[in-house]
C-alpha cells in the first residue's frame, strides 16, 4: 500500500511546489555559479 | 558478475547523463537553461560546468534558506518520488561521487573497517546542515545559508570548485579560508576512500540518508527466501557496506550493488521491482 501512496504523494508535492513557484527559486540558484558550492562564499 | 560489470557501465554513463555539456569545462560557463528547474536523483552539483539538472540537496537548502518559503514541497516531492521507486539503488548505480569513491577503493592499499556507529552521522548532518541551518537562517536573519554545500560537500568542490576556480580568474582572486576548508574535506575523503569503501556515502552523505529511509518501501528492493537461505553468512561477509542481507535485505545502508545476489550460494537473495511484494524476482542468476 505504502509503495503506491508514496509516489503519488511525491507527485502531489511536486505539483504543489510548482504552484508555489519553488521551481523558479531552484532555477535562479542553479543558473548562477553557486559560491557556497565552489568554496568561495 | 554480469550484474556488477553492468553497474560499472551504468555508473560511467550516469556521469555523462548528468553532465553532458563537456564543452563548458573549457569555456568555464555553466548551463542556464530551463532543465535546471528539474532535480536529478543523484548528488551532482548544479554549478558543475557540465551539469544540466539541479542537485536535490542544493535545491532543498536553497528553498529552505529563502524566507518566502517554510518548506520545499517541490524538492521533497522529487526526493520522495526518486526514493519510492529506487531507494539507494541511486547511490549504487547512478551517483558520480559514489563511483569515484569505488574506483579509489579498487587501488591496492591497506583496507580498514568503518565503525558501525559512524553511519548515524549522516542523519545528523541532514538535520543540522541541510535542514536546520538554512531554515533557521531564513527565519532569524532573513536569508539562510546552504550550510552543507558551503561547509562540507566535497562533490561540489570537485565538480564545481576545482574546474571553475581553475577557469575563472575572478574566482581565483576570491579564494580564502573556506576554499581551503572544502579542499581539505575533499582531500580527506579521497585519501580515506583508498582504505574504506565509500566513506562519504556511509558517514557524510545526507542524500544517502534520505534514500536509505525508502529502502524498505521502494519499488526496487531485495528479498531473502527463508526456505532457501542456509545461514552461511556469505552475503554478509562480502558486503562492503557492512550489511547482513540475510537478516536485513532492505537495510538503509544497502546501495543495491548486487554483490550479495551474485554470491549467495543458495540463490536465496533476489531483487524485486514493483509495488507488489509478489512481483517476479529479477537480477538473481
Amino acid at each position: 500500500m505504502l509503495r503506491l501512496v508514496l509516489p503519488a504523494l511525491g507527485l502531489a508535492m511536486i505539483l504543489f511546489g510548482l504552484l508555489r513557484n519553488e521551481h523558479l527559486t531552484v532555477w535562479a540558484k542553479a543558473i548562477t555559479i553557486c559560491l557556497e558550492c565552489v568554496g568561495i562564499g | 558478475m554480469v550484474l556488477v560489470d553492468m553497474r560499472a557501465w551504468v555508473q560511467l554513463i550516469s556521469v555523462f547523463m548528468w553532465n553532458p555539456l563537456m564543452g563548458n569545462f573549457i569555456s568555464g560557463h555553466i548551463y542556464r537553461g530551463k532543465l535546471k528547474q528539474i532535480c536529478i536523483p543523484a548528488l551532482n552539483c548544479y554549478s558543475c560546468p557540465g551539469a544540466i539538472g539541479s542537485c536535490p540537496l542544493g535545491s532543498l537548502q536553497t528553498v529552505l534558506a529563502d524566507p518566502f518559503y517554510n518548506w520545499s514541497f517541490y524538492v521533497v516531492g522529487w526526493l520522495v518520488v526518486f526514493g519510492s521507486f529506487l531507494g539507494r539503488w541511486i547511490c549504487g548505480w547512478i551517483c558520480p561521487f559514489g563511483m569515484l569513491q569505488e574506483w579509489l577503493y579498487k587501488a591496492p592499499f591497506v583496507k580498514l573497517a568503518l565503525p558501525q556507529w559512524m553511519r548515524w552521522s549522516k542523519y545528523l548532518i541532514l538535520l543540522v546542515f541541510v535542514i536546520w541551518i538554512p531554515l533557521a537562517g531564513a527565519r532569524t536573519l532573513g536569508l539562510g545559508v546552504p550550510a552543507f554545500c558551503k561547509y562540507i560537500c566535497p562533490a561540489g568542490t570537485l565538480e564545481a570548485g576545482l574546474p571553475l576556480v581553475g577557469l575563472v580568474p575572478g574566482l581565483q582572486a576570491a579564494i580564502g579560508s573556506l576554499f581551503v576548508l572544502k579542499m581539505t574535506i575533499l582531500f580527506a575523503v579521497i585519501v580515506v576512500s583508498f582504505m574504506i569503501f565509500r566513506p562519504f556515502c556511509r558517514v557524510l552523505c545526507p542524500l544517502g540518508a534520505i534514500y536509505g529511509l525508502f529502502n524498505r518501501v521502494s519499488w526496487y528492493h531485495y528479498k531473502c527466501d527463508r526456505e532457501l537461505c542456509a545461514g552461511c553468512g556469505t552475503c554478509a561477509n562480502q558486503c562492503r557496506m557492512n550489511v547482513d542481507p540475510a537478516r536485513e535485505a532492505n537495510s538503509p545502508e544497502c546501495i543495491r550493488c548486487g554483490d550479495c545476489l551474485q554470491k549467495c550460494p543458495q540463490g536465496a537473495l533476489s531483487a524485486v521491482y514493483g509495488f507488489n511484494s509478489k512481483t517476479e524476482a529479477i537480477g538473481n542468476e
